[in-house]
């Protein structure tokens, strides 16, 4: 009976100590806000946005000065005063044909924003009615054994977004699944560790593109049977190789540096050396592994770009690189929207991360 | 032969030298050295010390004296640079759950609860019980240690004289033959400390394992001891006194206090670390 009430009890406990730890992750994702606690960390984060954008809008209002002038002063000179006059009433009236091209302003930033929005919306709709109108020819080539069509248009910024996420994800996961045991089996063997010391030193500073050269080099050549595209496989396997040595380093190093007391315990129990690794060094390694994870995603994300952009994969990095080439009169709004996408989406993949390394290991202290 | 002879000299010096069905451990002339660049620093030399079934020995000395050094010698943690130390008259060959360790600090895997630290030695030595058997095993000793309240609770999530509870649990719970204790209870509040003396050997009075344990304070070496164990100073330290503890168990502080030998032993021993 006393038995079973303990229990109970311990039942409790845990309970509560589940809705502790929830309370505190929510508590950790959302500030308090009274008093000063508002004024830190909702007032000061908001006025220091308005004040950023308004330095743009007059940064961006100063270049297109210069950018206008310039334009006036070409066509005075080379075509004479009523070219400059037509010029000058030109620029003045918005006309898209004749706008100089610099620094957008914000106002035409969130324009863009919105108009790849609708954009995307649709290409959505086309993309619906289309598998609606071949939903039934699809079904009969299907039943045929053959391919079914597929929808071949232009992909909308939000698809691009989605490709990129893949992209990088595929990536992560390859870093994770390499970098993570062999940094294990490095951080056990002292040996190991001196012998892959050099290697890994001189792989960890080289460059994305030479990465992404050295895996298209490979992997065109393994692929040259199947008519599949190999753009993806080579960016992603390109952004994992890129984006692993941070956890390669971090696991090796959090591996070897465990506490000592904890492998003396594992001694004095006399531990097999599985138990060793899954039960002690394992969960007191997490947290070193996991800040290296974060670097590794945050790398992924940032090296993802350029290679998106040489490997001619879809996805962020190549819409970038087309709104450039294309010279389009929103090109550079639509540049600037895609940066800010870039960035708010790493934010994110960061946190999130971050709350996953809250929540699975147990040093509650890690922080931005 | 020569040196057999001087070892069983020193053990009649000592007033140490006990009939080896007696004997629980037994360390003869065991000796440490630290290479150092400046050449080797002896830590301990010459020291014997046998240590009977079911006793509790109590070590003190100062700060750096190789008390250390010793108890983890013992426990298979540090190399032995010379002589031998014996369980039962088996020289010992690195650790093993034959010798419970609690640490100074608790050294709880944090990420654990209460009861799988416990059970994470318990699985190890009784591999054949059903993990129900196991369970209990590891439930009995928390709830001997007053934990049976936070069996569920993470080690971090506990307080520190709760910690050291949970490593006296874990301790006792692979049924050692010999317990060493290296300032268990050195970080906690003399409050905290007290408790702890009381359910640690309220436990051992109950499983009369042999135990060895280190302390700074010098009540504490009376309370708990059939015998106290001083050390001389390093470097070279070795046994330097021996003191018994004559007082019947089970023992109450009070009782303890109130003892007329009491005073009379504290000096002994006050004397011996004021030298």
């Amino acid at each position: 009976m006393k038995q079973s009430v303990a229990v109970n009890k311990s039942e409790e406990l845990k309970v509560a100590g589940m809705l502790k730890t929830l309370l505190f992750k929510i508590n950790f994702t959302l500030p308090r806000l009274d008093g000063k606690g508002l004024a830190r960390n909702l007032l000061i984060p908001v006025v220091s946005i308005i004040l950023f954008i308004v330095l743009w809008h007059f940064g961006a209002k100063a270049l297109f000065t210069i950018e206008a002038d310039y334009k006036i002063q070409k066509a005075l000179t080379e075509q004479g005063q009523v070219a400059a006059d037509l010029t000058q009433a030109c620029i003045d009236s918005g006309d898209i044909s004749c706008q100089p091209n610099t620094l957008p302003s914000p106002a035409q930033v969130w324009a863009s924003f919105n108009t790849l929005i609708a954009d995307h919306k649709v290409i959505s709709a086309d993309k619906l009615a289309f598998r609606e109108k071949t939903a039934a020819i699809n079904e009969k080539r299907i039943a045929q054994g053959k391919e079914p069509i597929t929808y071949t248009g232009r992909p909308s910024f939000v698809d691009q977004i989605f490709t990129s996420l893949k992209t990088v994800f595929a990536g992560f996961v390859l870093a994770f699944l390499i970098a993570v045991p062999i940094g294990v089996i490095i951080g056990l063997s002292k040996t190991l560790r001196n012998s892959f010391n050099w290697l890994i030193q001189i792989f960890k500073p080289v460059s994305p593109v030479v990465w992404l050269l050295l895996v298209f080099m490979i992997v065109k050549t393994m692929t040259k049977d199947s008519n599949q595209d190999s753009a993806f496989i080579i960016s992603f396997i390109s952004v994992g190789l890129c984006a692993m040595w941070a956890t390669l380093v971090n696991t090796a190093m959090g591996v070897s540096s465990v506490d000592k007391d904890y492998i003396n315990v594992a001694k004095v129990l006399k531990l097999g050396p599985l138990q060793k690794v899954f039960k002690v060094i394992l969960p007191s390694s997490l947290p070193l592994i996991f800040t290296g994870l974060r670097i590794t995603l945050s790398v992924a994300w940032m090296v993802l770009i350029a290679i998106e952009l040489l490997a001619q994969s879809p996805g962020l990095g190549s819409f970038v690189w087309e709104e450039f080439q294309n010279g389009a009169n929103d090109s550079n709004s639509k540049i600037i929207v895609a940066m800010f996408v870039i960035g708010i989406i790493g934010f994110l993949l960061d946190r999130i991360m971050l709350i996953i390394q809250n929540t699975v290991s147990f040093n509650k202290n890690a922080t931005a | 032969m020569q040196v057999e002879e001087t070892v069983e000299k020193k053990y009649h010096q000592n007033g140490i030298f006990y009939p080896s069905e007696k004997v629980m451990l037994d360390l003869r002339d065991l000796k440490k050295i630290y290479p150092t660049p400046k050449g080797d620093y002896v830590v301990l030399e010459h020291l014997n010390l046998q240590i009977l079934k079911e006793e509790f020995v109590t070590i003190i000395g100062h700060s750096g004296c190789g008390k250390t050094t010793m108890l983890s010698m013992i426990a298979g943690l540090n190399v032995i640079s010379g002589g031998n130390i014996s369980v039962l008259g088996n020289p010992i060959k690195g650790p093993g759950p034959d010798r419970g360790v609690i640490f100074q600090a608790p050294s709880l895997m944090p990420w654990m609860t209460a009861l799988q630290n416990v059970m994470l030695g318990v699985n190890r030595v009784f591999p054949h019980a059903t993990k129900g058997q196991r369970k209990d095993i590891a439930k009995y000793y928390l709830q001997k240690v007053g934990l049976e309240l936070a069996f569920n609770k993470k080690a971090a999530e506990l307080s520190q004289g709760e910690q050291q509870r949970v490593g006296i649990a874990r301790a006792f719970a692979i049924k050692p033959k010999v317990l060493l204790l290296d300032e268990p209870f050195g970080m906690l509040d003399s409050l905290t400390r007290g408790e702890l003396q009381d359910i640690l050997i309220e436990i051992w009075n109950k499983e009369k394992i042999t135990a060895v344990m280190i302390t700074h304070d010098v009540d504490e070496a009376i309370f708990l001891a059939d015998r106290v164990v001083m050390m001389t100073s390093g470097p070279r330290a070795k046994i330097g006194d021996v003191l018994e503890i004559a007082f019947e168990r089970p023992r109450s502080r009070k009782a303890v206090l109130d003892h007329d030998d009491y005073y009379k032993y504290r000096k002994h021993l006050i004397d011996f670390l004021e030298h």
